[in-house]
């Protein structure tokens, strides 16, 4: 009769496989970056031409990393223990909470590069369906009847919370009571998505909704993915200027090497060329010399408010988005 | 005479099994149609969604560098964790119906746990305990050791999710085949390796590979723990299941359908590989059951 008389040899060979696998020696300087959900295809070509750069300047070829998810995820990840040297968040207030539980990263880091540390910027759109049936030009649109509004849950979505504050900033614009006017906009809104992923696939491939409220850039993807014919992108009067801010992770960084590289890969982001990689996926960059003038000037101008005018996000999260905030008063009243 | 009476009436005793020929083709129709419902229609259009463009697409986006990274790293995860959990499987099973002590109900709730606890829970766990903000992870973390977000928390948390399968499949076995036959190889002069190996391990091969089989069918599979511990990085922490998920927020359908199916195609290899293996062996798989 057989027996299993090879079996220590399969274990040798696991054990093998484990010992390789945790010995795995790092040659090239390695960097990597923990990113939110929406610029997976930014960051694949900022790394692809950063790559470039940096060897041209003579350094070995680096290895560049890159992590995807949710912004807020993300950061709780960095502070448990995600071996990030840069981050590049969706918001500010996600970086300071690395800053604040970790100390890896000084509490003034948003000072250490320009404009606020965030070398692009983007705004809150309406992408609505082809031909635009419900006729949705602005915000005031949203709250009228059998519109339905698709965005995900302000609580876990940093885009939602534009989203939210983009209609609050237009509400006041307007002369209208904002938070009566938020309680009609999401008594509209017949799902919470938790990311704005998960929204644009809810609006683009379930069908749902007439409207969806979307970072810019996710629009413009979406419309370049999922097909031009089908949704047409309405930008409203009023909007919000967000600034997705990047830092290096001071605490994380392992040799001098290591930081020079992290260094130049941010500071690559404010080169013309990293400015123009920005502009290609529909990012709001500060530098258009070297961007495709097609890829800038799809972008309209309009009225753009920032988190300075709801008080920073030290003052809005907590008022708008904490226990028992403003969202919770007016969702829960529905 | 009694005896005729009782073989003729026979036939009707045995009617309440022989259902009627349409209550049979009901049952089996009834079956058919749900496993091809539940089952084969999700499959055939994971496989048919991946093919959309052309098979050459499909085999394409399976060649970049992260996608062989992930099928690397998901082998690797199943190489190490399917035989550290097949051993300790076998050791739990064995403590479990040889001896007897106080305290084996505690073991074998304690077996089923990972069944219960949901996975996400599993891989916060191990998030808990090893992240950079633990003790224990922290000092690791210090000496260059991660285990969350690193090869070694994936490892963990699929050996946490897995670790019922075997033991699961081999307890009912071994307890019905009892001690004797160790008993007899023992007395008969054998150490104890060499009963293990000549008196168990055939005895119980079949329900190990079968536990081994689902074992590395799961673990090849495990998304939700995985996710909170890998930490997402491309190339180099993200497994098959959660590159799948990536890929298709990437709208890159083709890709993430093609990955599914690989990692479907690995999962019915292993069925492939078992029924094989029945075909081959059944004469000894009825002699095992005989026991």
């Amino acid at each position: 009769m057989q027996t299993f008389q090879s079996f220590p040899r399969a274990l040798a060979v696991a054990g093998l496989a484990l010992a390789a696998a945790f010995g795995a020696p790092a040659s090239a300087e390695t960097l990597l970056n923990v990113s939110y959900d929406p610029t997976r295809e930014l960051y694949r070509e900022v790394n692809e031409a950063f790559a470039k750069h940096w060897q041209s300047q003579g350094h070995e070829a680096p290895t560049l990393e890159v992590s995807h998810g949710g912004s807020g995820a993300q950061a709780r990840s960095v502070i448990d223990g995600l071996n990030a040297q840069v981050v590049t968040l969706a918001l500010a207030s996600d970086i300071d909470a690395i800053a604040a539980k970790s100390g890896k990263l000084p509490a003034d880091w948003q000072s250490k590069l320009p404009h606020n540390s965030s070398p692009y910027t983007s705004t809150i759109v309406f992408l609505v369906r082809e031909g635009n049936p419900k006729g949705i030009a602005d915000w005031g649109d949203l709250v009228k009847d059998g519109v339905q509004v698709i965005t995900p849950n302000p609580k876990t979505s940093g885009g939602a919370r534009w989203n939210y504050l983009a209609a609050w900033a237009w509400a006041e614009k307007n002369d209208q009571d904002p938070k009566a006017f938020l309680a009609r906009l999401f008594a509209n809104v017949p799902v919470l998505d938790t990311g704005a992923r998960g929204a644009t696939t809810t609006f683009a491939q379930r069908g749902l909704g007439d409207v969806l409220l979307a970072w810019e850039n996710e629009a413009w993807l979406a419309l370049k993915e999922l097909g031009e014919d089908r949704f047409d992108i309405v930008v409203p009067s009023v909007s919000v200027l967000a600034e997705p801010p990047v830092a290096l992770v001071e605490g994380n960084i392992a040799s001098d090497a290591q930081r020079e590289l992290a260094t130049a890969y941010l500071d690559f982001l404010y080169t013309p060329e990293g400015q123009a990689l920005a502009f290609k996926h529909y990012y709001r960059g500060w530098d258009a010399s070297a961007a495709d003038p097609a890829d800038v000037t799809r972008f309209p101008a309009l009225d753009l408010v920032d988190i300075g005018h709801f008080g920073g996000w030290a003052k809005a999260q907590p008022e708008h988005f904490g226990d028992g905030g403003i969202f919770d008063q007016i969702y829960e009243a529905k | 005479m009694s005896d005729t009476a009782f073989a003729s009436r026979l036939p009707t005793a045995l009617a309440a099994t022989a259902e009627p020929a349409w209550v049979r083709r009901l049952l089996i129709l009834t079956t058919l149609g749900l496993l091809g419902l539940l089952v084969l229609a999700p499959l055939a259009a994971v496989f048919a969604e991946s093919l959309r463009n052309g098979i050459a697409l499909a085999v394409a986006s399976l060649g970049n560098r992260d996608a062989l990274a992930a099928i690397r790293l998901t082998l690797i995860v199943a190489a190490v964790s399917v035989p550290m959990n097949a051993a300790a499987g076998i050791a739990a099973a064995w403590a479990i119906t040889k001896f007897d002590w106080r305290g084996k109900a505690l073991l074998i709730t304690l077996i089923d746990l990972p069944f219960s606890v949901s996975p996400v829970v599993a891989g916060l766990c191990f998030v808990l305990l090893f992240g950079a903000n633990s003790l224990i992870g922290g000092w690791l973390v210090a000496h260059g050791y991660p285990i969350v977000f690193a090869l070694p928390g994936i490892v963990l948390a699929t050996m946490f999710i897995t670790f019922p399968f075997v033991a699961r499949e081999l307890i009912p076995v071994m307890t019905e085949q009892g001690r004797a036959e160790e008993e007899a190889a023992l007395t008969l002069g054998a150490s104890g390796w060499r009963m293990f190996l000549t008196v168990t391990l055939p005895n119980i091969r079949w329900a190990l590979l079968y536990g081994v089989l689902l074992c590395n069918a799961r673990a090849m599979g495990e998304f939700g723990a995985v996710a909170v511990v890998s930490g997402k990085i491309r190339g180099k922490t993200t497994t098959m299941p959660i590159m799948i998920e990536m890929l298709y927020n990437e709208y890159l359908s083709v890709a993430a359908f093609s990955m599914a199916a690989l990692l479907a195609a690995l999962a019915l290899v292993t069925l492939t590989l078992k029924s094989a293996l029945e075909w081959r062996y059944a004469d000894q798989l009825a002699a095992t059951h005989r026991h």
